[in-house]
């Protein structure tokens, strides 16, 4: 499949059609986001499989908005899975990126990782290769649902004491574009109290989640004490799903909550 | 156009967790965990994550300042070294070397630590040495 990707990324770089590819790179020993603009530097490309399927995948489309900002006449190619490409399409409604300047090139995810990640469509369509893997059911969710009110506040509540509060998990949110953060408004998250206001801290950025998480984990993998986000924001997403019948990435057109687009 | 991403270290703390600082046109404008660092397998806590933002910071120390009539001057290495080691020899002096005690760093290597708890005892000639943590 690298294979694949590679041949694309050659075709792109050579023909002009974009300025560089947003993708990752095998760098001292590690897996590092990285811009390509030569061809001779693809041979350092990977998809992001270090151990295991996914386990080095970073916020590209965050990168990628960095440089559109920077350049906002240039158009780029990106690195994408399935998640990924729900990222740029929500992107697009939001926009922060324009799909004139971008150019999605998709891998899909092997069984092991969609299983894993509770993933309805484990495949982009703009891809390389064929799907090798069907949607998978969120098994956490399903887990998390099947318990009493009271033994899931309680549990939530647990997870949520353990926060240290490094905004990592904004911080890594591809989806995350906002130039002011409610989590950084004194009224709401106090500066400097440790540990946060619980469950605020993690509802605030929940209900903000709602209809802009394309669920892709990288939350999850960078909280530092394992709290469960992804299961959260899984639930929240269904719930706009249910009431609005939208799910961010999918369904194209505009946002029931993005209200600045209301005419 | 020039980006790039450099993997480094954090300069923190002692943990040593590793990230990539992003680099556009010569500035750095983010910082993103190494995922694949055993060390701190794509996490950082809130002062790791926003190395980008206080090594450029205006606020940031560049040179040594030496305090006068209540007010901070900017001076050189050569003479803020000169300026601490006459005191240091006053105050052991007049008082003693176990009046003076060292902090060394964890951030700093081992061998630069060596130097420093060296330097309390065989210099200084007190066993005044403690880890940064202590302050
Ligand atoms: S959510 Fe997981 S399985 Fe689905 S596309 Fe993303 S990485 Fe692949
Ligand atoms: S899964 Fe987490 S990181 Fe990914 S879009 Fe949703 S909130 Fe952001
Ligand atoms: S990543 Fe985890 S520990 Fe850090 S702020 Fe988010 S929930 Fe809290």
């Amino acid at each position: 499949m690298i294979e694949k990707v590679i041949e694309r990324v050659k075709e792109l770089l050579e023909g002009g059609e974009i300025k560089g590819f947003v993708g990752l790179c095998n760098k001292n020993g590690h897996t590092a986001p990285y811009l390509f603009t030569e061809v001779a530097e693809l041979d350092h490309l990977v998809v992001g499989d270090f151990q295991n399927p996914g386990d080095a995948r970073y916020p590209l489309n965050k990168l990628l908005i960095d440089l559109y900002r920077a350049y906002p006449e240039e158009k780029f190619g990106v690195l994408v899975r399935g998640c990924d490409e729900r990222g740029l399409n929500d992107l697009y409604v939001w926009n922060q990126l324009t799909p004139k300047n971008v150019v999605a090139v998709g891998i899909p995810c092997p069984q092991e990782l969609a299983d894993a990640c509770g993933c309805p469509k484990p495949y982009p369509d703009n891809s390389v290769a064929e799907p090798i893997a069907e949607g998978a059911e969120a098994q956490d969710l399903i887990r998390m649902e099947a318990l009493g009110v009271k033994e899931r506040f309680t549990q939530w509540m647990e997870v949520f004491s353990k926060c240290i509060k490094c905004y990592g998990c904004r911080d890594i949110c591809p989806m995350c574009f906002c130039k002011e953060c409610s989590l950084e408004l004194d009224e709401l998250i106090p500066r400097g109290e440790m540990p946060p206001e619980i469950p605020i801290f993690h509802l605030v950025r929940a209900v903000h989640m709602a209809g802009r998480c394309i669920d892709c984990g990288l939350c999850n993998e960078a909280c530092p004490v394992d709290i469960p986000l992804r299961t959260l924001y899984k639930k929240v997403g269904d719930i706009v799903y249910r009431k609005f019948n939208y799910r961010p990435g999918f369904d194209k057109g505009k946002s029931p909550l993005n209200v600045l687009e209301n005419k | 156009m020039e980006f790039k991403t450099v993997l480094t270290v954090c300069p923190y703390c002692g943990c040593g967790c590793n990230f990539y600082l992003e680099v556009l046109d010569g500035k750095v404008i983010g910082t993103i965990p190494c995922k694949t660092s055993p060390v701190n397998e794509g996490k950082l806590c809130i002062k790791g994550w926003n190395v980008h933002e206080f090594i450029q910071d205006p606020d940031r120390l560049t040179m040594p300042l030496i305090r006068e009539n209540g007010s901070f001057r900017e001076a050189g290495w050569d003479e803020a070294l000169d300026l601490v080691a006459s005191k240091l020899k006053k105050i052991k002096e007049q008082h003693g070397p176990d009046s003076i005690g060292l902090f060394a760093s964890a951030k700093i290597t081992n061998e630069e630590n060596y130097v420093i708890q060296k330097f309390a005892r065989a210099v200084i000639g007190t066993n005044n040495v403690d880890h940064c943590a202590r302050l």
